[in-house]
């Protein structure tokens, strides 16, 4: 079980601290699939990073599995069990995929593990990790990196951002298969509406606050009423998501 | 010929050699040629009128290589080396110098390699130089190559210029000349710690119509060390030239890099680009999400980086 107690969040920005996570408060249990979102600068990928430990909170606890982790370190946390595939992957000069999959993990079925993100092993294995991959390959490289490590808490942060539709579907199955075979607490952060109706609950984070939470079929037609996105009229955009505030 | 294990860790570490090779050799050191021979293709003599050996490389020569390491192992050395090196026409072949010092005393030991490289029309080459120093003695290792290549019609060179570790004091000086639709690519790796220096200089000269270059430079500087790169491209035909400097910097590392393109021709194609910085928080952070400590990412970045 993963609960954070009034977490606090703030960062400096220029002379003034800005505060980003305010009181969070949230208990999350083991085998559960649970989704996040919100609109854009809500907080997600800081609350990610949080329990991550990439930013520490100023306010507050973190307790994993009875365990209070608020002071350990990334190293820690990640060896502890807490696996976070990021937004935004940086990109690495020289380091060649197979690396990077050799680092996160030391099972060899380096090719098995390309192959289930969608990428063929033959053209993946020796490409470097830099900016001649598209968004949507560097996507599938941080999945591999993530999936085959050994987890009880897994964060896949917009996992569906820059991957082409037709590969979605199989994306998210990984996803889920990964969930059922280990016994993980799965966080997907979303703005995806096949997403949410899969999670077992969704969590509303805006302006750094928890707006909303409960099971699927309950919010997400709340979701869908209160917060249907209006791009369609605006922008031609896609309303399977969710609205901006 | 027998190796000890200083000996033998430095030509493993400069020319990948784990035993003696059989085709073409010259391993010369501490001044002196130790071991010498010549395969069917490849010449392999010394100088008459100076220190150094002279390398022939017969036309048509296929998938061969030349292995010509220098290894110092006294402290207190000066040993300089003319070698000039001609690869014949049509010939493919792959030459392995680099130079290691292991200096364990108090005294400088210094390496000048002066190359003079000629590759003939149609003819392609593969350079790799490594070089490394090793030894506790506060006594200098100074390594200061300069070469000449000489690219003839529609040859073809790959260089490879390596700076692993050790290496107090370095000055680089590359200079080339391209003729008609030669092609050339450098990429250098350096890596300084403590309180060395390393300057590169590079000249390269697009003579011929439709020649190529491209300088591609990867850096790394520790501790106090620093390094100067001034790579120039000099078009003065329709010809293409890409130089590209990128540099990490660690501790109080300092770099100057300026790269440079001239062209004197209306057709010429050249671009440039240099970029110093420290290592992105983003990567060290991504690398400790997967369970490495801080140290440990650092070592990956920069080994991946100057790979
Ligand atoms: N390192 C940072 N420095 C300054 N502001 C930040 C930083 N990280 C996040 N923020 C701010 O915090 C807010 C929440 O951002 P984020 O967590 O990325 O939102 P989301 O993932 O929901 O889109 C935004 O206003 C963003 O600009
Ligand atoms: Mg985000």
């Amino acid at each position: 079980m993963l609960k954070l107690e009034s977490v606090e969040l703030q960062i400096a920005n220029g002379n003034e601290n800005v505060s980003i996570l305010k009181d969070i408060n949230l208990e999350l249990e083991d085998n559960k699939f649970y989704a996040l979102t919100g609109p854009n600068g809500g907080g997600k990928t800081s609350l990610a990073k949080v329990i991550m430990g990439i930013y520490k909170n100023n306010k507050g606890k973190i307790i994993f599995d009875g365990r209070d982790i608020t002071n350990l370190s990334i190293t820690e946390r990640a060896k502890a069990g807490i696996s976070y595939a990021f937004q935004n992957p940086p990109r690495f000069k020289g380091m060649k995929i197979k690396d990077i999959l050799r680092i996160s993990s030391d099972n060899n079925s380096l090719r098995a593990r390309l192959r289930a993100v969608g990428l063929c092993p033959q053209d993946y294995l020796d490409r470097e990790c830099d900016t001649s991959l598209s968004g949507g390959e560097m996507k599938r490289v941080e999945l591999a990196t993530v999936l085959s490590r050994p987890s009880k808490i897994v964060i896949y942060d917009e996992p569906e951002a820059g991957v082409d539709l037709w590969s979605f579907e199989n994306l998210l199955q990984l996803i889920r298969d990964h969930h059922n075979k280990s016994n993980v607490i799965s966080i997907v952060i979303t703005h995806h509406e096949r997403v949410l109706s899969l999670a077992d609950e969704i969590i509303l984070l805006a302006d750094g606050k928890i707006v909303d939470r409960g099971p699927s079929d309950k919010l997400l037609p709340l979701l869908r009423t209160d917060s249907r996105c209006c791009w369609e009229d605006n922008c031609g955009g896609n309303d399977n998501e969710i609205k901006c505030y | 010929m027998k190796l000890n294990a200083i000996e033998q860790e430095l030509l493993e570490t400069i020319a990948d050699l784990h035993k003696i090779p059989t085709g073409a050799v010259n391993i010369r050191k501490n001044g002196e040629g130790i071991l010498r021979h010549s395969s069917a293709n490849i010449e392999v003599r010394p100088k008459s009128d100076k220190p150094g050996i002279d390398v022939i490389v017969a036309p048509n020569t296929k998938n061969e290589a030349v292995h010509i390491p220098v290894m110092i192992t006294m402290s207190g050395v000066k040993d300089v080396v003319y070698n000039t090196i001609v690869i014949g026409e049509g010939a493919d072949v792959t030459v392995v110098a680099g130079c290691g010092i292991h200096n364990s005393g108090m005294e400088k030991s210094q390496h000048d390699g002066i190359h003079e490289i000629i590759v003939k029309k149609g003819a392609r080459m593969r350079y790799i130089e490594k070089h490394y120093g090793s030894g506790q003695g506060s006594g200098e290792r100074v390594l200061n190559p300069q070469t000449l290549l000489t690219m003839e019609e529609n040859s073809i060179v790959e260089m490879e210029l390596v700076q692993i570790k050790g290496v107090d004091s370095t000055i680089r000086d590359t200079k080339a000349k391209l003729a008609k639709g030669a092609s050339l690519v450098v990429t250098e790796r350096l890596l300084t710690h403590g309180n060395q220096k390393a300057v590169s200089d590079m000249t390269i000269e697009l003579i011929g119509a439709d020649s190529n270059a491209q300088v591609i430079s990867r850096s790394v500087a520790k501790d106090n060390s620093k390094q100067v790169f001034r790579p120039i491209i000099i078009a003065r035909e329709r010809s293409k030239g890409h130089v590209e400097c990128d540099s990490i910097l660690i501790d109080h590392g300092k770099i100057s890099s300026t790269p440079a393109i001239t062209a004197e021709h209306p057709d010429a194609q050249l671009t440039h680009e240099a970029a110093i910085g420290r290592i992105a928080e983003e990567q060290l952070l991504k690398l400790m999400t997967l369970g490495l400590t801080e140290e440990e990412a650092e070592d990956v970045i920069l080994r991946g980086f100057l790979q």
